[in-house]
């Protein structure tokens, strides 16, 4: 299968949005090599802004930007697109619901070598609290040209969780983004998995192994987990009676969260969050650190198995 | 040229710190300090210094003024309901529940507000994407962006200033209410934001070194930010702390507490008795 690293993508899309939309500018802090920006830069250099190394300072600018009437998206990676920045994204553009995408890369442990200082796994609960902020996790190249058209018709603030690693593409060039709906995957009576980001290739992979034992799995894609398609979840669950969320993430304030916020009041149901473990992560290859982390499709399988004990 | 005759200016400006005493004490808090020491600044801004037109506070060519220390909300109102945005009346549902004048300035709630601000240093940044988009779309608005002192000590606000000179941001112009006073005490003695014109001149921009209470100087000032080519320009402004009341002139404990009525009547009083059209 194809692989692609989402923010691969991103930085075509960005070209395709630059193209059709003239109020799109894009901000970076020095990374729009990595960040992939430098695609629309060598296209679009009169609305490319390097506001160097002081994220602070580039998300005002966007909102300054968006209060002007444009539409800009700033990139750098996800550990510093919302950690450092919390503040200005929470005061300059979250309350004043100014159009300002936040397009972070390099989200999660597959950033791999660099280790625990470059790698967000708390970003999607510290963008999901804010009240008005969509949040897009894209699974594969294909949703992220559907997460930046879409985050680009929004008029309000977007946070793009984006990666660093190559991964499967999983859609068509047919596939339709929705924001806020889920994508079903694969239907199964057993056990439901829902999952964002990489993770969606893992619960394909261990719903296929699980299928061997006999065990029939949903797959839910959640490329929007705010507004989180509350429906689906909660139809699902009913339909088969056990859940296991599967995130690059934190399981604390994350997908896994946001689940079982809305299962615990439509649909108890056993649940099981995979993902990390409230702890950082550390330097080492992408797999090897799925692999150490518990991110990987076998994980995905275990939980199930466990979850399927308590049914 | 700036038309209107500064004296008409001190007359609105005192309107304008008696409103800032009114409607803190109906509030029962807020920062009357920071206030009265912009009120001469921000009333120069809204009597005369920018291109704007209360009947269309979405002019898409208006100028733009970013209230970067928020807290001096009061001195954003009281100019703004003068100069006809919104009744003067409005001005005393400061602070109370389901009132357009929130603590701190909220942009999605009152018009001519150009910005929500109220967290400190972010306001430059704001100012400058506002700038650059003038620039990209050939406008020649101008930002106006209010700074304070003690305001100088967020990093934001040098990295914003590093940003505006590297982009040649020559329309924006920010005025640093230097009236000395924060919360814990004199600026010099927690955290000291000294030299200030020399830390922006060294960021690469204009600056221009002006008594803040002196309507006609503000004026110049702006004018000749007008002028500038190439290079934002920074109004360092020497203020008073509580300016025009003098039981609060310099008085640290003034930055953020609310008179009671006997002191309202006497600030009041005070101001009345100043005002320059008598």
């Amino acid at each position: 299968m194809k692989k692609i690293a989402t923010r691969e993508a991103y930085g075509q899309a960005l070209v395709a949005l630059g193209q059709e939309n003239g109020d799109v500018v894009v901000l970076d802090a020095d990374l729009s090599k990595s960040t992939k920006t430098i695609e629309f830069k060598k296209v679009f250099p009169e609305r490319f802004f390097d506001m160097g190394i002081a994220e602070a300072n580039m998300v005002g600018t966007a909102a300054g930007l968006a209060a002007a009437g444009k539409t800009p998206f700033c990139s750098t990676f996800a550990v510093f697109a919302t950690g450092r920045t919390y503040d200005q994204i929470r005061q300059s553009v979250a309350y004043p619901q100014l159009n300002v995408k936040i397009a972070a890369t390099h989200a999660g442990l597959t950033v791999g070598e660099d280790g625990a200082s470059h790698q967000s796994v708390e970003d999607i609960a510290l963008m999901r609290v804010l009240p008005g902020m969509t949040v897009f996790v894209p699974a594969d190249a294909v949703e992220v040209h559907g997460a930046v058209a879409a985050a680009a018709r929004i008029d309000g603030p977007v946070y793009i969780r984006l990666g660093r690693f190559p991964v499967p593409v999983l859609h068509g060039d047919d596939f339709e983004f929705v924001p806020g709906r889920a994508v079903e995957l694969r239907q199964g009576s057993d056990v439901t998995i829902i999952a964002c980001g990489i993770m969606v290739a893992e619960a394909l992979q261990a719903a296929e192994d699980l299928s061997a034992e006999g065990i029939n799995a949903t797959v839910l894609n959640i490329h929007t987990v705010k507004p989180l398609d509350e429906a689906a979840i909660t139809r699902a669950a009913r339909q088969t009676g056990a859940v296991v969320t599967a995130e690059e993430h934190s399981i604390i304030g994350g997908l896994g969260s946001a689940v079982a916020e809305v299962l615990v009041e439509n649909c108890p149901v056993p649940m099981v969050r995979v993902g990390v473990r409230d702890t950082f992560g550390e330097s080492g290859k992408p797999g090897e650190l799925l692999v150490k982390y518990g991110l990987t499709a076998a994980d995905i399988a275990s939980a199930v198995r466990a979850v399927l004990k308590r049914k | 040229m700036i038309s209107i005759d500064p004296s008409e200016v001190r007359v609105r400006a005192n309107r304008i710190r008696c409103h800032i005493v009114n409607m803190i004490c109906a509030a029962g808090s807020g920062h009357p300090g920071g206030s009265l020491s912009a009120a001469d600044i921000v009333g120069a801004l809204y009597f005369g210094g920018m291109r704007i037109d209360p009947a269309r506070p979405d002019w898409p060519d208006r100028d733009r003024f970013v209230l970067s220390k928020g807290h001096a909300a009061p001195v954003l109102y009281a100019a703004l309901a003068e100069r006809g945005y919104f009744p003067v009346e409005d001005l005393v549902s400061l602070r109370k529940l389901g009132s357009p004048l929130q603590g701190h300035p909220d942009m999605n709630k009152l018009k001519g507000v150009e910005m929500s601000t109220g967290s400190l240093g972010q306001g430059l940044s704001v100012a400058n994407g506002m700038a650059m988009a003038a620039k990209i779309d050939g406008k020649d608005f101008r930002v106006f962006v209010l700074l304070g002192d003690g305001e100088l000590q967020e990093g934001q606000v040098w990295e914003a200033a590093m940003a505006a000179a590297h982009y040649g941001l020559d329309n924006v112009t920010a005025f640093v209410d230097f009236n000395g006073l924060q919360i814990d005490g004199p600026v010099t003695e927690v955290m000291s934001p000294l030299p200030i014109a020399d830390k922006w001149l060294a960021f690469g921009w204009h600056v221009i070194e002006i008594d803040g209470h002196d309507i006609e100087q503000v004026f110049r000032a702006i004018e000749e930010s007008r002028t500038v080519e190439g290079r934002p320009t920074a109004v360092i402004a020497n203020t008073i702390k509580g300016k025009g009341v003098s039981f609060m002139e310099s008085v640290v404990d003034w930055h953020g507490v609310a008179p009671k009525e006997e002191q309202r009547n006497q600030a009041l009083a005070e101001l009345t008795e100043r005002r320059p059209d008598r």
